[in-house]
C-alpha cells in the first residue's frame, strides 16, 4: 500500500498542523484528520497485531467499524486501552503504541502461533488443557499462558485524573445521527417548535455527505442546514456525541466526547459527560456499515472497505492506493472507483455480478477503469502489505471458475453489501427482519415512538434519505433536495460476500472476524461440530464477541453458516444486539459519584463537635458516627474501655440522632401500633413511653425501638437506624393498602430531632441542673417523658436507658442539636461529664444484654432472642401467625445466651460454640453474635446463640474461631450480665 | 463419538479439521420416554447426563425451546464458589465445588474451571464479623476460608481503594482460595456431549407447550414438535419456572427478576482473582479472554424481559470504580440480563411436586451455575430414586410452610432483597 | 430505565420509587388465624409473563404507595393508580 496525502481536498485544516506518535514513530497531521488518517497518510501500513495469529494488520475503516487498528493511547494516568485509531481526533503531542506485539509491531515473536493455526482452531481448547489427573492444576496451568496470549490492550492501576459528570435530559424528538436523514428530520422538528436533541458522534454533521467530494453541492447543503440548527433554539446539536444504549420508556443513554480530541481537559472541564435523555420520540437515522467480502489472506494490509478509502479520500485527502482492484457485488462502489481513477489511480473493479448496470458501466469506463463483470478476488498476495490479487471469474454462488488471474496491485477495496447500524432499535426490539433484495436485516419504518430513516432503512437514494427524514421530523419547510450519485446503498445486490475455489475451500485463511481471528474454516468446523444456531457459533469460535462486537462480521458469519446448512439467513437467525453500541468508560458513567461521594453521606447535627474533638468515625449505613473519642495515644479497646467505665461510674454522652423517628399520628394510631408491634400498646398513656419489637410478616423479628405517647393522637415511634427506612415504608403500605380504614398518618421525622443519650449515675445531676426541673423518680419515672427547656431551647426528655444505667434520651429540634450537646458538655463539668462513642455504646448494651443489629439478623425470633415474653396473647399483630411454625417453634433452636470467656483473651464475634467434648465439625451448636470486655465484670463477655441456650447456664463451652485459629473455652449464663435486677437504671 | 485430547487435535489438524463429529446428535423427538426434562440448560443436561451415568437411565430427552444454554447458562457470571452458611447450603455447595473440580475430566470437555479466588472485602466490623461467621461454618464443614486484616489484603489486592477518599474503607477480606470461574457454555456444551454421548436424546428448538394429563397424573408434555409421553417430565427452566408450573396449576413462592451482567473490552491480565465489593452488591473477575467482568444488583422488580436499565448499569459501575478506581478510563463492552427466578429465602427448590409425575428444579436466585453440577446429580438422584438427595433434602417446596426458611443473607422474604 | 406515571407526580423516573411486588395478593385480615392463608399471602406469587398489578412506592416523592399494571416481558405500562384509591 503506498498511500499518499493529496495536494489539495479534503476537510482537514491545511493551516493547522500537528505532530502525533504511533510506535515510536512521529506522524504529521492537520486538524481534522483521525489518527488513522494521519497514519495512513504517512504511510504506516501495520497498524496492529491480530489477537491470535498475530498477523500484520492494517486499516480496514475510517469509522466506529474499524476492527484492526486497536492502540494504547496516551500515557500514564490518561493511559486508554483499545482506542481505534480512526476514532481518536488528532492533537497536537498524541502518543500512542501498539497493542498485542512483542517484541514490535514490524516483527512480532507470537505470529509463529499463525503457522500452527491448524491446531488452534474453533474452541480447540475446549478438548485440551483436561490434563491426566484430576483437578484443575493442569488447566491452571495452561490458562496463565493463555490469559497472557489474550485479552487486547493493556489496563492500568493508576487513578484516572480526569473527571466526568451526567446530565439529565428531556426533549420531544431525539434524532439519532446527523447524516443527511438525521438533520432533515431535525431541520422539521426544529421548524414545528419540537424540543428536539441531535446526537451525532463525529466531530463534524453531515455523516455520509462527509464523504463526498469537499466542496462540492452537499456542502452548500451541509452549511446552510447547519446554519439554521444552529438558529434554532430549540434543537440541541451534540457532536461527539454517541447515543450508547436504547432503554425502557424511551430513555437513552448518550456519552458526550467533550475534551478527549485534546491533549487533557481544560480545567474545571469534563473529559467526557454522560448523558440520559427522555424522549416522547425518536427518530433513528444511524446510517450503514459496508460489508467486507470474505476470501483468501482477506486480512492482509491493504485490503480496506471501499467505502472506507472512499472517506479517506474525499474527507482526509489521502490517497490510499495507486493501483487498486475494488472487489464488489453491489452498485455502492462505482462512485469511489472512479473518484479513484480521478484522483489518479489505476483502478480495476471485479464486480461478482454478471450484469453491471449499463449506466455505471459505462461511467467506470469512461473513467478508465478495468472493469471486470463476474469477477470477484479469490486471493490476496502480500505478507505485510498487498502486492498482487488474483481475481478470477466466478458462479453466482461466489466459486471459481477456470484459472485465476493475478493483478500487481497495492490496494484492495472490498464491498459486499451494507448492514444497516440497527443496534439501537434491536436493543429496544429484539428480532429485526430479514430483506432478501439488499441482503441484510432491516428495522421496520415505524415501531411504537421509534421512527427509522435513510440507509437505516435501505433507503433507495439520497433523496429518498432527505424525504425520509423530512417527514419523520414533521413535514415542516421546505423539503430538502440535494441530488446524490445513482449508485447509493449497494443497489442491484448479488448476495455472495464468500469468494472461493470451486470445492468450496479458500486458498489461505480468509477471516469473517477480524479482531478475533475466525476464519472461515472456523465457522466451517463449527457447523461440523454441530455449533449450528447462531448463538452456538458465535459463542463456539467468538466471531463477533471481540470489541467491535461483529459490526463487519455478523453478517458474512451468519451468511456462512445459512449455506453451509442449506438454509436462508433468518432461519439461521441474528444475534441480539446489546448496548452499549460503542463501548463506553466507565468512569463516564459513574460521573461524579465515586470516591466520597459515592454515596451521600448522613451526618449528624452534632457532627462537628465530633470532628472537632478527635472522633474516630465510623460508618453506620450512610451515616458517619463517632466510634470512640480516643486520649492521647489511646487505641480503640482503651478509649471504648475507658468511655463504658466512665459512663457506670459518672456520666457520659452518645449522639443518637441517626436513630429512626416516625410521627405516627391519627385517631387509630393505637390501634395501628397495636398491630405492627408484638407488644400492646393500646394503653400506653400519655406521657408515657414503651419499648416495642416488630416482626416480618413471615414471623422473624424486624426492628425495635421506643414509643412514646405526646398527645391522644400523637405518638412518637423511635426505629433502630439501620431499619428506619423500612419501617416507614412498610407502614405506609399498610395504611395506604390492606389497612385504609385506619385513620393515622405516618411521617419521617428522623432530620427533625437530634437526640442524645444521657447515661450513668450522674445523669440526672447534670440533666437537672441545665434544666432547672425536678427529675426525680417521682416526676420522672422509667418509661416516661417531659418537656425541658435547656438554653432556650424546648426539647423533649425521656426516660429510658440502653445502657443499664440510670439514663435519658433528649430529642431537641435538629438544628440546635450540637448547641444543647455543647450546653451539656459545659454543664457536665462538674459531673465529669465525657462523650462516648459506638463502641463503647455496644460494651455497655452487650453487658446489659440487649439485643441490636448483630442478633436481629433477620433469621433469629422472638424467642431465639428470649422477647418472647413481650408477645401479647390477647391480640394479632403482624407475623403473629407465621412466627408459630413448627419449625420456629423448636425447642431445640438457638437461644440467647451470655458466654463469660474463661482467661483473659477476648473471643471473636463469628466463632462457633460446640459442646466441651463434642467434635468442631458441622454447623456447631450456635455462634458469637457479639464481644466485648465487661470493665464492669472485669471479664471478656459475649452475646450469642446457643441451642437450648437458656437450659445450659453453668455449662462450659467451646468458642472456636477457626479462621482466627484460636478455641476460648466460655460458661454458658444469662445475657443479662450487669444489673439484671434494674437497680441501676431505675435509680 | 471422538475422545478430545491434545492428540485429538492434532490428528483432526493434520486434515484439516475437516472430519470432527458432531458434539451432540440432533434426534428428532421419540413419542415416549422414561424421563423428560424441559430446560436444555446447564442443570437440565446436568439432570440428563446423571440420570444416565449414576442411574442407567438413558431413555431420557431434553427439550429445550432454543439453543442449549441459551439460559442463564450462557449469561451468568460464571462464578464457582461455596461460601454459605445455612444448613441445607453449606453440604450442597461444596458437593458442587468438589464435582466442578473434576468435572473437564469427567465430561472430558475442558471447563475450564479457573480455582483463581473470591475475595469478599469487607467496610465495616460488622461484616466482618457477620463474614467470619460465614467463614466458621465453612471451616467446621471442611470447606477452605481465610481471614484477612486490611494490612493482609493491602498486600494481595493493592489496586484496591485503600486512599483516605474511599467512601466505605476497607477493613478486611475473607478467601475462599477453591473458588473461581468456569467458562459457562463449555458446561452446557460439555453435558450435553456427555449425555448425548449415553443416549440421552437433545432436542433443540422445542418448546413445551402443556402437559399430558390421564386424571391428575401428568404423563407427558405437548411440544412445538408434537406431543411426547414421559414417565416422569422434569422442569429445569430457570427464568420460566412459574410459568410451567402454572401450566401445571402449581404455584410457586417464585418471582422471576431482572440480574444484569457487563463485560469490558478485553485486556491483558490485570484482575487475577474474584473480588466481592462489599460496600454494595458488586462483583469483578477477570475471563479468560481478557474482559473484566462485572455483576451487580437485581434490577429490582418482576421482569421476563432480559433487558437491564441504566439504574443498575450506573449503581454497579459505581461500585466498580469505588473499588478499583483504576477502571475509569476501561470501557464497558457489552451488558445484558437475565431473567432470575428468585424465591422468598433466596435458596432452590428440587423435588418431586405435588402433582403427580412432576419434578422440578428451580429458584436458583444468583446462584445457579456454580450450582450445576450438584444440581444435576441431586435432581436425577431425586427423579431416579423418588426420594431426595441428603445434600438436597432441604430444598423442599413446604419448607415455607414449616417455616425452614434458608435465608443466607437474612433479608426475609422479599425476593428483591435477596 | 422505566418511567412511571405517579397519579400525585406526574411521570417520574423508576429511580424515585421502590418496588412493591404483586399488588393482587390481599393481606388476609389481621384477626385470620389460619397459618395456610398467611403463607399463601407471604410466599407464593402468580409471577405472570405478561401483565402484573404491581405495587411502587414514590419514597423519594409524595410517598404515596400506587398500582401500575406493567407487562413483565415488554416492560410496557398500562396505567397507575393510588394503591388506596383502587382495589385490586
Amino acid at each position: 500500500m503506498t498511500a499518499r496525502r493529496l495536494t489539495t481536498g479534503g476537510r482537514i485544516d491545511r493551516s493547522l498542523s500537528v505532530t502525533v506518535q504511533f510506535d515510536q514513530r512521529s506522524f504529521s497531521a492537520h486538524l481534522g484528520d483521525t489518527l488513522g488518517s494521519a497514519l495512513l497518510a504517512g504511510g504506516q501500513q501495520i497498524v496492529g497485531r491480530s489477537f491470535k495469529y498475530h498477523r500484520p494488520r492494517g486499516l480496514v475503516a475510517a469509522g466506529v467499524e474499524e476492527t484492526n487498528a486497536l492502540v494504547h493511547l496516551r500515557e500514564g494516568d490518561r493511559h486508554e486501552p483499545n482506542a481505534q485509531a480512526t476514532m481518536v481526533e488528532v492533537f497536537d503531542g498524541l502518543t500512542s503504541t501498539p497493542q498485542n506485539a512483542w517484541p514490535s509491531l514490524q516483527f512480532d515473536a507470537g505470529a509463529v502461533n499463525g503457522l500452527m493455526s491448524r491446531f488452534f482452531g474453533a474452541g480447540f481448547y475446549y478438548k485440551t488443557f483436561i490434563g491426566p489427573f484430576g483437578g484443575t492444576k493442569f488447566w491452571m496451568f495452561w490458562e496463565r499462558f493463555i490469559r497472557k496470549a489474550a485479552g487486547m490492550g493493556r489496563g492500568t492501576t493508576l487513578r484516572d485524573p480526569d473527571h466526568y459528570e451526567k446530565i439529565n435530559a428531556f426533549c420531544d424528538v431525539l434524532i439519532v445521527g446527523a447524516g443527511p436523514a438525521g438533520i432533515a428530520a431535525a431541520l422539521a422538528a426544529g421548524r414545528r417548535g419540537d424540543n428536539v436533541i441531535l446526537v451525532e458522534q463525529d466531530r463534524d454533521l453531515g455523516g455520509s455527505l462527509l464523504s463526498e467530494p469537499a466542496g462540492g453541492p452537499s456542502d452548500v447543503w451541509l452549511a446552510q442546514a447547519a446554519a439554521e440548527l444552529s438558529d434554532l433554539p430549540n434543537v440541541r446539536v451534540l457532536r461527539r456525541t454517541t447515543a450508547f444504549g436504547a432503554y425502557d420508556c424511551e430513555v437513552f443513554g448518550l456519552v458526550e466526547r467533550v475534551q478527549d480530541h485534546i491533549r487533557a481537559p481544560e480545567k474545571g472541564k469534563p473529559r467526557q459527560r454522560y448523558w440520559v435523555v427522555r424522549t416522547k420520540r425518536a427518530i433513528l437515522a444511524t446510517g450503514a456499515i459496508e460489508r467486507p467480502m470474505v476470501f483468501a489472506d482477506n486480512d492482509v494490509s491493504g485490503v480496506m472497505l471501499t467505502s472506507a478509502v472512499r472517506t479517506y479520500l474525499n474527507r482526509y485527502a489521502v490517497l490510499a492506493g495507486e493501483r487498486i482492484v475494488v472487489a464488489t457485488n453491489n452498485d455502492s462502489a462505482y462512485t469511489a472507483a472512479i473518484e479513484l481513477a480521478n484522483s489518479g489511480a489505476r483502478v480495476t473493479i471485479c464486480d461478482l455480478r454478471r450484469e453491471v448496470p449499463a449506466q455505471l458501466g459505462e461511467n467506470a469506463r469512461k473513467a478508465g477503469i478495468d472493469l471486470r463483470p463476474g469477477h470477484a478476488v479469490l486471493k490476496v498476495v502480500g505478507g505485510k502489505c498487498v502486492k498482487a490479487a488474483y481475481v478470477v471469474y466466478v458462479t453466482p454462488e461466489g466459486k471459481a471458475v477456470g484459472r485465476s488471474l493475478r493483478i500487481d496491485c497495492d490496494l484492495v477495496t472490498v464491498s459486499g453489501g451494507w448492514t444497516p447500524t440497527l443496534h439501537l432499535w434491536s436493543q429496544r426490539f429484539g428480532k429485526p427482519q430479514y430483506d432478501r433484495q439488499l441482503d441484510t436485516f432491516l428495522p421496520p419504518a415505524e415501531r411504537g415512538a421509534f421512527t427509522c430513516v435513510g440507509s437505516l432503512v435501505g433507503s433507495p437514494s439520497l433523496k429518498d434519505s432527505l424525504l425520509q427524514g423530512h417527514k419523520a421530523g414533521g413535514g415542516i419547510g421546505k423539503e430538502p433536495a440535494l441530488l446524490g450519485h445513482a449508485d447509493f446503498w449497494g443497489r442491484n445486490l448479488a448476495p455472495v460476500t464468500v469468494i472461493t475455489k470451486a470445492d468450496g475451500s479458500t486458498p489461505g485463511k480468509a477471516f469473517v472476524d477480524f479482531q478475533h481471528d475466525v476464519k472461515l474454516a472456523d465457522i466451517d468446523q463449527a457447523h461440523l461440530e454441530g455449533y449450528v444456531s447462531v448463538e452456538h457459533l458465535k459463542r463456539y469460535t467468538t466471531s463477533g464477541m471481540a470489541t467491535d462486537q461483529g459490526k463487519t462480521s455478523n453478517l458474512n458469519a451468519l451468511a456462512r453458516m445459512s449455506t453451509l446448512r442449506g438454509m436462508d439467513i433468518p432461519s439461521v437467525g441474528t444475534t441480539t444486539f446489546r448496548p452499549p453500541y460503542t463501548p463506553v468508560a466507565l468512569g463516564t458513567l459513574v460521573g461524579h459519584d465515586r470516591d466520597r461521594h459515592l454515596r451521600a453521606i448522613r451526618l449528624s447535627t452534632i457532627h462537628g463537635w465530633h470532628e472537632e474533638n478527635g472522633a474516630e468515625m465510623i460508618d453506620a449505613g450512610l451515616w458517619l458516627r463517632p466510634w470512640y473519642y480516643p486520649a492521647s495515644g489511646e487505641g480503640i479497646n482503651e478509649a471504648y474501655i475507658r468511655e463504658a467505665s466512665h459512663v457506670r461510674k459518672h456520666v457520659g454522652i452518645v449522639d443518637i440522632s441517626t436513630l429512626g423517628k416516625i410521627a405516627v399520628q391519627g385517631p387509630d394510631a393505637a390501634e395501628f401500633l397495636n398491630r405492627v408491634y408484638v407488644n400492646g400498646f393500646k394503653t400506653l398513656p400519655t406521657g408515657k413511653l414503651r419499648y416495642g419489637i416488630m416482626l416480618r410478616e413471615d414471623g422473624f423479628v424486624f426492628d425495635d425501638g421506643a414509643t412514646a405517647r405526646l398527645g391522644e393522637n400523637d405518638y412518637f415511634m423511635s426505629t433502630t437506624t439501620a431499619n428506619a427506612a423500612k419501617v416507614l415504608a412498610n407502614a405506609e403500605h399498610l395504611l395506604q393498602t390492606a389497612w385504609r380504614d385506619l385513620r393515622v398518618h405516618v411521617t419521617s421525622v428522623t432530620d427533625q430531632w437530634a437526640a442524645i443519650a444521657i447515661a450513668g449515675p450522674k445523669s440526672r445531676g447534670v440533666l437537672a441542673a441545665l434544666a432547672g426541673v425536678d427529675l426525680s423518680n417521682e416526676v420522672l419515672p422509667s418509661n416516661h417523658f417531659t418537656h425541658v427547656t435547656i438554653a432556650e431551647v424546648a426539647c423533649r426528655l425521656h426516660r429510658m436507658s440502653f445502657s443499664g444505667e440510670l439514663a435519658y434520651e433528649l430529642f431537641i429540634p435538629a438544628k440546635r442539636g450540637r448547641e444543647i450537646w455543647e450546653a451539656l458538655i459545659a454543664a457536665g463539668v462538674p459531673y465529669n461529664l465525657r462523650p462516648y462513642g459506638l463502641e463503647a455504646m455496644g460494651a455497655l448494651r452487650i453487658e446489659k444484654g440487649h439485643i441490636a443489629g448483630s442478633e436481629i439478623d433477620g433469621r433469629t425470633t422472638l424467642k431465639d432472642l428470649g422477647l418472647e415474653g413481650f408477645a401479647s396473647t390477647k391480640k394479632q399483630f403482624v407475623g403473629s401467625v407465621l412466627r408459630k411454625r413448627p419449625v420456629l417453634e423448636d425447642p431445640s433452636r438457638p437461644s440467647l445466651v451470655g458466654l463469660e470467656i474463661i482467661g483473659d483473651s477476648s473471643a471473636r464475634a463469628g466463632s462457633l460454640l460446640f459442646a466441651m467434648n463434642a467434635p468442631t465439625k458441622g454447623h456447631g451448636e450456635g455462634w458469637v453474635s457479639a464481644v466485648t470486655y465487661s470493665p464492669a465484670l472485669k471479664k471478656n463477655i459475649a452475646l450469642a446463640l446457643l441451642a437450648r441456650g437458656p437450659q445450659r447456664f453453668g455449662e462450659t463451652i467451646q468458642v472456636v474461631d477457626f479462621v482466627g485459629n484460636e478455641t476460648w473455652q466460655a460458661k454458658v449464663v444469662s445475657h443479662h450480665f450487669f444489673d439484671p435486677e434494674g437497680h441501676h437504671q431505675n435509680g | 463419538m471422538s475422545h478430545y485430547s491434545a492428540l485429538s487435535i492434532l490428528r483432526h489438524g493434520l486434515l484439516g479439521n475437516k472430519h470432527w463429529p458432531r458434539a451432540w446428535r440432533d434426534p428428532a423427538p421419540k413419542p415416549s420416554y422414561d424421563v423428560v426434562i424441559v430446560g436444555g440448560g446447564g442443570h437440565g443436561l446436568a439432570t440428563a447426563y446423571y440420570l444416565a451415568k449414576e442411574h442407567g437411565i438413558r431413555n431420557v430427552a431434553v427439550l429445550e425451546k432454543g439453543w442449549l444454554g441459551g439460559g442463564n447458562t450462557g449469561r451468568n457470571t460464571t462464578i464457582v464458589r461455596s461460601n454459605y452458611m445455612m444448613p441445607g447450603n453449606t453440604e450442597f455447595y461444596e458437593r458442587s465445588v468438589q464435582m466442578w473440580e473434576n468435572l473437564s475430566q469427567d465430561l472430558n470437555y475442558n471447563v475450564m474451571l479457573s480455582q483463581r479466588g473470591y475475595y469478599y472485602v469487607f467496610h465495616s466490623p460488622g461484616q466482618g464479623d457477620a463474614l467470619r461467621r460465614r467463614a466458621n461454618v465453612m471451616r467446621a464443614n471442611g470447606i477452605d476460608a481465610e481471614f484477612f486484616d486490611r494490612a493482609e489484603i493491602k498486600k494481595r489486592l493493592p489496586f484496591l481503594d485503600y486512599s483516605a477518599s474511599a467512601r466505605f474503607p476497607i477493613y478486611g477480606a475473607f478467601l475462599q482460595s477453591r473458588a473461581g470461574t468456569a467458562r459457562h457454555d463449555a458446561v452446557a456444551w460439555g453435558y450435553a456431549r456427555g449425555a448425548d454421548k449415553q443416549g440421552v436424546d437433545i432436542i433443540q428448538q422445542c418448546e413445551v407447550l402443556g402437559y399430558i394429563w390421564e386424571t391428575d397424573k401428568i404423563v407427558g408434555v405437548e411440544t412445538t414438535r408434537g406431543p411426547i409421553r414421559a414417565n416422569k417430565v422434569a422442569l429445569a427452566v430457570a427464568g420460566h419456572t412459574s410459568h410451567l408450573a402454572s401450566k401445571a396449576g402449581l404455584r410457586l413462592p417464585i418471582e422471576t427478576h431482572l440480574l444484569q451482567a457487563f463485560v469490558t473490552e478485553p485486556l491483558k491480565p490485570l484482575v487475577d482473582h474474584v473480588i466481592i465489593y462489599g460496600g454494595a452488591h458488586f462483583y469483578i473477575s477477570q475471563s479468560d479472554k481478557g474482559g473484566l467482568v462485572l455483576g451487580g444488583d437485581l434490577d429490582g422488580f418482576n421482569s421476563y424481559a432480559q433487558r437491564g436499565g441504566l439504574p443498575i448499569v450506573e449503581h454497579t459501575l459505581q461500585s466498580a470504580i469505588a473499588l478499583m478506581p483504576s477502571l475509569s478510563r476501561l470501557r464497558l463492552l457489552r451488558h445484558w440480563a437475565g431473567a432470575v427466578d428468585m424465591t422468598m429465602d433466596g435458596s432452590p427448590i428440587i423435588g418431586k411436586m405435588p402433582i403427580e409425575g412432576l419434578w422440578l428444579n428451580g429458584g436458583w436466585n444468583y446462584g445457579g451455575f456454580k450450582a450445576t453440577p450438584a444440581s444435576g446429580y441431586c435432581f436425577a438422584w431425586t427423579i431416579a430414586k423418588g426420594e431426595p438427595h441428603p445434600d438436597s433434602a432441604e430444598f423442599t417446596l413446604s419448607r415455607f410452610e414449616r417455616g425452614y426458611q434458608i435465608d443466607e443473607t437474612g433479608a426475609g422474604p422479599y425476593p428483591k432483597a435477596q | 430505565m422505566l418511567r412511571i406515571y405517579c397519579p400525585v407526580c406526574g411521570l417520574r423516573d423508576e429511580t424515585e420509587f421502590t418496588y412493591g411486588e404483586d399488588a393482587t395478593v390481599r393481606r388476609p385480615d389481621i384477626s385470620e388465624t389460619d397459618p395456610k392463608v398467611w403463607h399463601e399471602y407471604v410466599f407464593i406469587r402468580e409471577n405472570p409473563r405478561g401483565r402484573h398489578k404491581e405495587y411502587w412506592h414514590h419514597v423519594a416523592g409524595c410517598r404515596q404507595w400506587i398500582v401500575v399494571e406493567r407487562d413483565t416481558l415488554t416492560h410496557e405500562m398500562f396505567g397507575s393508580f393510588l394503591a388506596r384509591e383502587v382495589t385490586v
